[in-house]
């Protein structure tokens, strides 16, 4: 009952309220400029922030895992901190360090390299949004992995290298592929986070979720409802392939 | 020249595997202290011994996978802890078997083939037939495609052997091989093991907590206890003359009394016999197993027990007995028990070997 | 290298890399630090840069102490709903077997791969001058979007996953004997519920609480579409945050994230507390 009144019914506004425009009104909006560079830029930089975090989440989950060192637990601790820090914060804290007076921004810019107001800022908001998801996965498939499957692969004459890619890695790829979608579908829908790092030019840095709020204010309700409806579409679609992927990943390891 | 000759033939086979004053501790807990034993080539040697014996540690120091405090491992005169593990080419079964449950029984089978340096990696079609001799050898045709979590117990402790045995391992190691097995599988893998073993001829040295299953398959046993060697021997030579009261203990059952040996003669409970050769003199420990003794027909002489209840088990008989206020269970087979044993009843008995060690 | 122990005590080394554990470890302390710990530090640094006086002030302004009242009347509202729904929908899953129920989980979890702008636009879409109740809440004087009712419900439907999704495979884990077990001993329903059901999954409901608290606390893109960000009146923290930050008075915008920043740290440590002295009784799956 609950759940119907608070998200069923909800929903429901959101699947049917593009259609009072009709279908030429959708794929109008759709095809508006501005909706398809908005949407290619959520979804692609999303994409490549969330293969980012692949290899810098496992190595992170390894090294929380597999080796002893002082400050270990806090450090595991930190990690989950783009969870627990509200994504305004974040997100004019991360400007802040990345804004061409920053920290880091700074030493970037002499570089060459305009780090804030453009999608390399979003990129580096949506690296912090998504790593947890990744550590978090992979972390206790690392921590409960058998160790004698591993020392039975030494026995048997791997090296380490053998090792790591023909055992630890296949026991640890459906992990990572769930660890990368919701980091993935976490990045697509992000909000708090990019908008004060992103700039927000229409057509170069202006983001989907973004798009909808604007769109709102303009009440073009139907047009707000379209764009939310298609960014829910083509992440069910993704996820979708995932699971996919995942489902095949699981029969060839069922345990 | 001739006697030269017939003495070569039946000299001992060559020692294989050497193990010198190996100690081991983690952290402050000593696991092995100052392990030494020799197994000879294509022996089939057990390491028994209760939980926190340090068999399992002494095993994985074989294989590598701990290193030693102290000490010397040598295979074949090759000093063995200067190689890696997996140089070591030793095949190891794992307690819980350590399958990789994402590759199929084949593809676990050829694995340590086929991680091998391009140079030494047999072709593909002599992997698939090496994986399908090895499979024929572990009566597991026709699951190579299966995975692990599609096979019972039994037949991935086989896939288990077939991949440690594939890579032609000088040396095969087994920890529990048989311990996450019901006892029906377990008595049918163990004759099939032995069999094994003897037809591949490789040194074996396999580690279990179970006494029958140690005197029943191996051609030596080596019992340790809280990390000490206690004693090496055949399976006969060990439950015949246990070296010490844990070691009788440890394989079988036991009863045990108080008693003194004076001269040749032993004292226990107000009955004296003729202690056996070599039984140290003044008070001793004695044991005998409760099944070897003899009961007195009525009259007769021996150890005086109060019986305080019979229970019959089959053919067998169990007597709970009392020995100066000290309780006591004896054994006997229904024909070999004098008429008239009963509770509240007094019977004679004597141990027929008993063994006799110094008391504490 | 004693810095570096790798494996764990007692037995041998998992996969050995040794050359590569320092490189490996100074890698990720490098990750973490640039990507995770450096924006704390810099709220802080910045919220501090023109000292503490210069602190205090933007946080005694009355649009700062309102957006803090408002934060905490929205999170005192939906906070109690969704923990309340939690159990309920938790024990139904766990416990009941009824058609619909997977489409009812999913419908939990839903919330978390929706967009937050979403979870706001939704809302408009009903309520909003132009929603399909807009007019008629019109006609009746009653105001749900930019107002705090609107806020409510945005926090709401975010934060709705955090408990149920704690509660679900801990009820499911434990399976319903002891309270089949109570209930053979006499006990009533709600006796049942309240000493049996509630003992076990308490650590794990207080866990849920937490991470909804925290949420729905920091939640800045559901509440930013219903808000109209009316300074004073509509602006949660979050979204007073950003209205500062728009106006170019960092000081003040960073003093407000520091409050928020402040609140996440609180929320890790007494998470992480709960993990280290209550893990066996949380699920397995406390890690979302």
């Amino acid at each position: 009952m609950w759940l119907g009144l608070v998200v069923v019914l909800p929903l429901t506004a959101l699947v049917l309220r593009p259609w009072e425009v009709g279908l030429s009104g959708i794929w109008s909006t759709l095809t508006e400029d501005r909706v398809l560079a908005a949407l290619r830029l959520s979804f692609g930089v999303s994409l490549l922030a969330a293969l980012t975090n692949i290899p810098l989440g496992l190595m992170t989950a390894w090294t929380l895992t597999r080796y002893e060192f002082p400050g270990r637990r806090v450090i595991d601790a930190l990690v989950d901190l783009p969870f627990a820090l509200p994504t305004a914060v974040a997100g004019i804290a991360l400007t802040a360090i990345y804004g061409p007076t920053g920290v880091l921004g700074e030493p970037l810019a002499k570089l060459g390299i305009k780090a804030a107001y453009n999608p390399i800022g979003i990129y580096i908001a949506l690296l912090f949004i998504g790593l947890p998801f990744v550590v978090r996965t992979v972390q206790p498939v690392l921590q409960d992995l058998d160790r004698e499957v591993e020392e039975a692969a030494q026995t048997l004459g791997a090296t380490n290298l053998q090792r790591f890619r023909l055992v630890v890695l296949p026991a640890v790829l459906p992990a990572l592929v769930s660890g990368f979608s919701l980091a993935f579908a976490r990045a697509v829908g992000e909000y708090g986070s990019v908008i004060f790092i992103a700039g927000n030019m229409p057509l170069k840095s202006e983001i989907a979720p973004l798009l909808i709020v604007i769109k709102l204010e303009q009440y073009d309700y139907a047009g707000a409802a379209t764009v939310g409806l298609a960014m829910l579409l083509i992440s069910f679609g993704a996820l979708l392939a995932v699971n996919g992927l995942q489902l095949v990943l699981a029969r060839r390891g069922r345990a | 020249m001739n006697f030269r000759q017939a003495d070569d033939i039946s000299a001992p086979t060559p020692t294989a595997l050497e193990i010198k004053g190996i100690s081991k501790a983690f952290g402050r807990f000593p696991a092995l202290k100052q392990v030494s034993l020799q197994a000879k080539d294509k022996e089939f040697l057990a390491l028994l011994g209760p939980s926190g014996s340090g068999k399992t540690t002494l095993l994985r120091v074989l294989a590598g996978l701990e290193t030693p405090d102290a000490g010397e491992v040598r295979f074949a005169g090759e000093d063995f802890l200067a190689l890696p593990v997996r140089r070591r080419k030793v095949g190891m079964v794992f307690q819980h078997y350590a399958l990789f449950r994402h590759m199929t029984v084949a593809q676990n089978i050829a694995f340590g083939l086929t991680v091998r340096k391009r140079a030494e990696k047999p072709g593909k079609a002599e992997i698939a037939d090496r994986v399908a001799h090895l499979l024929q050898l572990v009566q597991l045709e026709g699951l190579d495609k299966r995975y692990p979590s599609q096979l019972s117990g039994g037949q991935r402790q086989r896939v288990a052997l077939a991949r440690a045995l594939a890579i032609e391992p000088r040396m095969l190691l087994l920890d529990e091989p048989f311990g996450a097995l019901d006892a029906q599988v377990r008595r049918e893998l163990r004759r099939w093991l032995r069999e094994l073993h003897d037809r591949a001829g490789v040194t074996t040295v396999f580690v279990t907590h179970d006494q029958e299953e140690a005197l029943d398959l191996a051609d030596r046993v080596a019992i340790l206890k809280d990390g000490e060697l206690i004693q090496l021997g055949t399976p006969n030579e060990v439950y015949e003359h246990p070296a010490t009261p844990f070691v009788f203990d440890f394989l079988g059952q036991a009863c045990r009394l108080p008693g003194v040996v004076d001269g040749g003669r032993l004292r226990i409970a107000g009955w004296e016999g003729e202690a056996p050769a070599g039984a140290p003199q003044g008070p001793v420990e004695v044991f005998f197993r409760p099944d070897e003794v003899a009961f007195a027909p009525p009259g007769g002489t021996g150890l005086a027990t109060q019986v305080r209840g019979v229970a019959q088990r089959g053919p067998d008989v169990r007597i709970d007995c009392h020995v100066e206020g000290a309780p006591m269970e004896l054994q006997a087979h229904g024909p070999s028990l004098p008429p008239g044993v009963g509770p509240g009843l007094s019977v004679r008995i004597t141990p027929l070997r008993p063994q006799v060690y110094a008391a504490a | 290298m004693t810095l570096l122990r790798q494996g764990f005590a007692g037995r041998g080394p998992l996969v050995r890399l040794p050359g590569l554990a320092p490189l490996f470890l100074a890698l990720t302390l490098l990750v973490l630090g640039v990507l995770i710990v450096l924006p704390l530090g810099v709220v802080f640094h910045q919220a501090f840069a023109r000292g503490l006086e210069a602190y205090l002030e933007p946080l005694k302004q009355p649009d700062a102490l309102a957006a803090i009242r408002l934060t905490l009347v929205v999170a005192a509202i939906s906070v109690p709903l969704n923990a309340v729904f939690g159990v309920a929908a938790a024990w139904a899953v766990a416990r009941f077997e009824f058609r619909g129920k997977s489409l009812l989980v999913t419908f939990i979890d839903l919330p978390f791969s929706m967009s937050p702008v979403v979870s706001g636009l939704v809302w408009v879409l009903l309520f909003g001058a132009q929603g399909w109740f807009g007019p008629w809440l019109q006609d009746h004087g009653v105001k749900i979007i930019f107002a705090t009712t609107g806020l409510v419900l945005a926090t709401t439907l975010v934060t709705l996953p955090f408990v149920a999704r704690e509660l679900i495979p801990l009820m499911q884990d434990q399976g319903a004997d002891e309270e089949a077990a109570a209930l053979t001993l006499g006990a009533g329903g709600w006796t049942t519920f309240f000493r049996v059901t509630l003992p076990n999954i308490k650590w794990a409901l207080l866990y849920g609480v937490l991470l909804c608290n925290a949420r729905a606390m920091g939640e800045f893109g559901a509440v930013s579409v219903v808000s109209g960000s009316v300074r004073g009146l509509t602006t949660t923290l979050p979204l007073h945050v950003e209205v500062l930050y728009n106006d170019y008075e960092f000081v003040g915008a960073f003093a407000a994230a520091s409050i928020l920043a402040g609140l996440g740290l609180l929320t890790l440590v007494l998470k992480t507390v709960l993990e280290w002295r209550h893990s066996g009784e949380l699920s397995a799956s406390r890690r979302h």
